[in-house]
C-alpha cells in the first residue's frame, strides 16, 4: 500500500490545477493520468481561450496545457502516473490503480476526482457506421496526429465544441459540407459561428439526421427538418454524400468511480447527467472526497481551472497544510467562477449547480 | 492523409514506425497511437459489435468506447487508440470472419 | 434574434461603425453581440481604448479618441471577431485576423466575402502579417476594396480553390 496525502485522479485543467496548490503547500501527492501525456482535452485544443488572464485568455488551449504542466517541475513531492488507470475507489480512500499491466494499491489521505467527461451519443438509423466520430475524436486524429478524419464532414451539434471543431476541420483542409443543429438556434458562443458563416459553412437549424447510409462505412447523411416540438417534417429529407460525420451532442461526466465508492450522486440534466452532491467546500458526501472539472458538470475549461484551484486549497485546508494567504486565494478563486459564470451563457450552469446546493446569485 | 501544413500547429512526421496489420505491413510515424497510424493507412472497420458484429469504427480515440480494441502482440482486447505504436509491432483485429447475415 | 440568423441585421453591423470622418485613420470595429466572459480586448489594448469593466461577461464599448488602430486587439479577440477599418481615396481598407493556410502575399488578388461567407467582390492583398508567437500565431491581413463594400465586407478568400 502506498501512502499520500493527495491522490488526484485525473490530469487535465481540473487535475493539474489542484495538484499546482496542493504540491505548493507540501503535500505528497499523486496524479493518475490514462493517457501517455499530461494536458486533458486542452493538448488537442487549437484554438484561443476566452475568459480572463486569470484563465490564460486568449492563449492557445495546448499552450495552457504547457504551462500548467511546467508549473508543475521541480517539486519532489509530486508523482506523475502516466498511462494509469484509476480502476477502483473505495469508501475509505483506498484507490487501485492500473499500469504496466500491474495493479497498485494506494490509501490517500484526501483524493480529488477530475475525471473530465465522455461525449454523448445520438441515436439514428445505422448510427454505428464506421466514419461516424465523436467530435473528440476527430480533434483527437487532426490536432495530436495530424490525420484528416475524411474528405467532406457533415457536424452534428452547434455548441461550442461542434462550432470549434468545425473550423479546426477547416484550418486542416477538410470541407465542412453541413452543420446540423437540432434547435432552433445556436447553442455555443456566436463568434464560434459567425466564423464559419462566414467561411461559407451552412449551419442548418431546427435539423437532425435521420439515418446514415454505407455497407461498411459511411457514404451518406440523411438529415430531416424538426418543427418546434422536435418532431421531424414530413418530405423534407435531404441527402449528403460524406464520409464522416461528427457527433458533437454534448458531454456527460465521468462519475464511476464516485459512484462506486457510494458518494451520493444526483442527476442534473443541466450539468450534463450524473454528478456529485458537494458541500461548498466541493467535498463530495464521503470525507476528504473532492470533486471538481467537469465531472461536477459540463463547463469550459476555464472554470475547470478555477475550480481544480479551489478544491486543491480544500484539501489543503481540511489536512492542516499551510499556504500564504490562503483566505484571499480562496475569495480570489470564488470571485473568478462568480464572474465567469454570472452573464447569461452561465445561466444553465447557474441552474445546475443551485440543484446540487451551490448558489450563485 | 496526414496534414502536412497546418495553420496552427507544427506536426513531427519525420520518424517512421513500421508495424504489421493483419499480416500486412503498414507504417506509422512516433507518437502515432496504433489507432491513429491504423486510420492513416485507411482502415476504418476497425471491429465488431458483440452480439449482432455491426461494423464499429474508430468512435472515441480517447479510452472510452471500446471501438478500436485489437490483439496486439499476442495480447487480446488491447484498446489501440490508447497504446503508442512500437516498431514491428503485430497488430490483429477482432473482426470475425463468419458472419450469418 | 441573432441566435438564429448568427450574421446581425445591417443597422446593427452599422452601429459597430464609427462615423466616416472618423475612419480617415485605421479604427477597431468590434463585432462583438453577445455577452460572453472574455476580456482580452480590453485587456490587450496598450491605449485604454476598450473598455469592458468588471464584470467581463459586459459587451465590449469602444473610445475611438483613444483606439489608433494598432492592431493588437485584432489577434488577441479569442472570437477573431475585430477588424481594423479605414477609408482612403474611395477605398476601404480592412485589416482581418486570418487562420488559415496558403497565406495570401502582397500585390495578389483575392475573393472578397461578407458575413454570410458570400463572395461579393475582389480585395487587393496590400500587407500580410505572417503568424509569429507574438501574435499568438494570427496572421494579421490586410486589404482594400471598394469603398461601397464597407458594410458588407468580412474576410477573404482564396481564388485557387
Amino acid at each position: 500500500m502506498i501512502n499520500r496525502d493527495l491522490v488526484i485522479v485525473g490530469g487535465g485543467p481540473a487535475g493539474l490545477s489542484a495538484a499546482k496548490i496542493a504540491i505548493d503547500a507540501g503535500m505528497k501527492v499523486t496524479i493518475v493520468e490514462r493517457f501517455n501525456q499530461l494536458g486533458g482535452q486542452l493538448i488537442k485544443q487549437t484554438h484561443k481561450f476566452f475568459g480572463s488572464q486569470l484563465q490564460y485568455a486568449k492563449t492557445r488551449g495546448f499552450d495552457i496545457a504547457n504551462i500548467l504542466i511546467d508549473d508543475l517541475a521541480g517539486y519532489d513531492n509530486l508523482e506523475i502516473l502516466l498511462d494509469a488507470t484509476c480502476v477502483a475507489m473505495y469508501p475509505d480512500k483506498v484507490l487501485t490503480i492500473y499500469q504496466n499491466n500491474k495493479y497498485m494499491k494506494y490509501k490517500a489521505k484526501s483524493v480529488i476526482i477530475a475525471t473530465g467527461a465522455s461525449e454523448k451519443f445520438l441515436a439514428f438509423e445505422n448510427n454505428d457506421l464506421p466514419g461516424i466520430y465523436g467530435a473528440g475524436a476527430v480533434q483527437t486524429l487532426m490536432n495530436i496526429y495530424g490525420i484528416k478524419p475524411g474528405k467532406e464532414v457533415v457536424m452534428i451539434g452547434s455548441g461550442n465544441i461542434g462550432l470549434i471543431v468545425s473550423y479546426q476541420l477547416i484550418q486542416a483542409g477538410v470541407k465542412v459540407k453541413a452543420l446540423v443543429e437540432a434547435a432552433s438556434k445556436v447553442g455555443g458562443y456566436l463568434v464560434h459561428a459567425a466564423k464559419l458563416k462566414r467561411l461559407g459553412v451552412d449551419i442548418l437549424l431546427n435539423t437532425t439526421v435521420k439515418k446514415a447510409i454505407g455497407k461498411e462505412k459511411l457514404e451518406k447523411v440523411v438529415t430531416v427538418k424538426l418543427d418546434d416540438n422536435w418532431q421531424e417534417i414530413a418530405n423534407t429529407e435531404k441527402e449528403i454524400k460524406t464520409d464522416a460525420l461528427c457527433i458533437s451532442v454534448g458531454l456527460s461526466p465521468l462519475h464511476q468511480l464516485m459512484s462506486m465508492a457510494g458518494a451520493k450522486m444526483l442527476d442534473v440534466s443541466e450539468l450534463g447527467g450524473y454528478v456529485p452532491k458537494k458541500s461548498c467546500d466541493y467535498e463530495t458526501t464521503i470525507p476528504n472526497v473532492y470533486a471538481c472539472g467537469d465531472v461536477t458538470g459540463i463547463e469550459e475549461a476555464s472554470s475547470a481551472m478555477v475550480e481544480g484551484k479551489i478544491t486543491g486549497l480544500m484539501a489543503v485546508k481540511h489536512l492542516g497544510f499551510k499556504l500564504d494567504n490562503m483566505e484571499k486565494l480562496e475569495a480570489d478563486l470564488n470571485d473568478q467562477l462568480c464572474i465567469l459564470r454570472q452573464g447569461p451563457c452561465g445561466e444553465k450552469i447557474r441552474c445546475g449547480l443551485k440543484k446540487v446546493g451551490e448558489i450563485y446569485d | 492523409m496526414r496534414i502536412n501544413e497546418h495553420p496552427i500547429i507544427d506536426f513531427d512526421h519525420s520518424k517512421k514506425i513500421h508495424f504489421t496489420y493483419n499480416g500486412k505491413s503498414m507504417f506509422g510515424y512516433e507518437g502515432d497511437t496504433i489507432a491513429a497510424a491504423l486510420f492513416d493507412n485507411g482502415i476504418r472497420y476497425f471491429s465488431d459489435s458483440v452480439i449482432y458484429k455491426r461494423p464499429r469504427g474508430l468512435y472515441c480515440a480517447i479510452g472510452n468506447c471500446g471501438s478500436c480494441n485489437m490483439q496486439v502482440n499476442g495480447e487480446d482486447n488491447v484498446k489501440t487508440c490508447m497504446t503508442l505504436l512500437e516498431e514491428n509491432m503485430e497488430v490483429i483485429s477482432e473482426i470475425s470472419e463468419d458472419k450469418d447475415d | 434574434m441573432i441566435e438564429k440568423t448568427i450574421v446581425p441585421d445591417k443597422e446593427t453591423i452599422k452601429s459597430r461603425f464609427p462615423n466616416k470622418k472618423v475612419l480617415t485613420r485605421p479604427k477597431a470595429i468590434i463585432e462583438c453581440y453577445q455577452e460572453i466572459p472574455c476580456n482580452p480586448c480590453e485587456t490587450s489594448c496598450p491605449f485604454d481604448a476598450i473598455i469592458i469593466g468588471e464584470d467581463i461577461n459586459t459587451i465590449p464599448k469602444i473610445d475611438y479618441d483613444k483606439c489608433t488602430g494598432c492592431g493588437i486587439c485584432v489577434y488577441s479577440c479569442p472570437g477573431l471577431a475585430i477588424m481594423n477599418v479605414m477609408i482612403k481615396n474611395g477605398k476601404a481598407y480592412f485589416k482581418v485576423p486570418y487562420e488559415l493556410l496558403p497565406l495570401p502575399k502582397v500585390d495578389e488578388v483575392w475573393l472578397a466575402c461578407n458575413r454570410h461567407g458570400e463572395v461579393i467582390t475582389k480585395c487587393k492583398i496590400e500587407q500580410v502579417m505572417p503568424p509569429k508567437k507574438t501574435n499568438y500565431k494570427t496572421a494579421l491581413i490586410t486589404v482594400s476594396v471598394e469603398q461601397p463594400y464597407l458594410y458588407e465586407f468580412s474576410t477573404i478568400r482564396s481564388p485557387y480553390e
